[in-house]
């Protein structure tokens, strides 16, 4: 069976799309990403689309649900790698991706994530010594 | 308005919606379209294509190099023998769907294009047809 495959990086997870995904190739990669991060438990998903030459309302639904998924299971996803010609025709097909946080680059994906999770064990911290 | 070159693909599954896509990519290379026009064309193709697929239980796409003065373009004409559209106006508003959809497909192709044609007869099937000029 065809996947995409999912990389793990200490807290991180993450997924690099490589080819022009059919439909269900999508779908199975919003599930085996769920189950992956149930499973180990990692706080951050990184996907690269650096290579995806257009995304359309089908992609664009996967890639807005993995977000909301991830963050039930406590996650922050982050969306790297859009080329620009993909983000202009976005804009204008109407699609907005609610809750999915974008960065030019995996570097850059890097830095949020790790500033979301920092963020977050600090205000943990806060609740249990409350100054 | 004359055909230079001209193609008829199936459309029955989600495979030859790949297929669709990446031949509306080549053409709109060998016709010089910038980057941003190719992707705004395979764009709009991929969503009228998957609506034939989804709603319209399959169907044909003829892809056409067109010709018009010294103009030239891209036109895909997509037909089903589906169930066809009731209320075309409200199946074009965005956030319309009868499905799982985000109910953009439609509205999302018709920006994305510069000429959009919709014909839909109930309980005949549907042809849209889009059109991108260089
Ligand atoms: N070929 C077709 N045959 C029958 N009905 C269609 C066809 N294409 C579109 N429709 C109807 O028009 C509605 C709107 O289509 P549109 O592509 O805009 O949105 P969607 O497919 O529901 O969602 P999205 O494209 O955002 O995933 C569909 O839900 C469907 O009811
Ligand atoms: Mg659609």
């Amino acid at each position: 069976m065809e996947r995409i495959p999912i990389l793990r990086m200490g807290e991180f997870l993450l997924v690099t799309i490589q080819v022009d995904m059919h439909d269900r190739l999508a779908m199975r990669l919003q599930d085996d990403l769920t189950e992956k991060i149930a499973e180990t438990g990692a706080r951050g998903v990184m996907i690269d689309i650096s290579s995806l030459e257009i995304v359309d309302s089908f992609i664009g639904r996967v890639l807005a649900n993995i977000a909301s998924m991830s963050r039930v299971l406590d996650a922050q996803t982050v969306v790297v790698g859009m080329q620009p010609a993909v983000a202009i025709t976005l804009v204008e097909l109407g699609l907005e991706l609610p809750g999915v946080l974008t960065a030019l680059n995996v570097d850059k994906g890097m830095e949020v994530l790790r500033g979301t999770l920092a963020k977050a064990v600090e205000e943990q911290g806060g609740d249990r010594h409350p100054t | 308005m004359i055909v230079t070159r001209h193609e008829s693909l199936r459309i029955q599954d989600e495979d030859e919606i790949v297929k669709i896509r990446q031949q509306a990519r080549r053409w709109a290379a060998d016709l010089g379209f910038s980057l941003v026009d190719q992707t705004k064309m395979v764009t709009a193709a991929s969503e009228i294509a998957r609506n034939t697929v989804v709603y319209g239980g399959g169907g044909t796409v003829d892809i056409e190099m067109v010709q018009a003065g010294d103009r030239q373009g891209l036109r895909l004409s997509f037909v089903d023998a589906g169930p066809g559209i009731s209320d075309v106006e409200l199946a074009l508003r965005d956030g319309y769907t009868t499905g799982s959809g985000l109910g953009l497909g439609l509205g999302g192709a018709r920006r994305l294009v510069n000429d959009f044609e919709i014909d839909s007869r109930p309980g005949q099937g549907t042809r849209v047809v889009i059109t991108r000029w260089k």
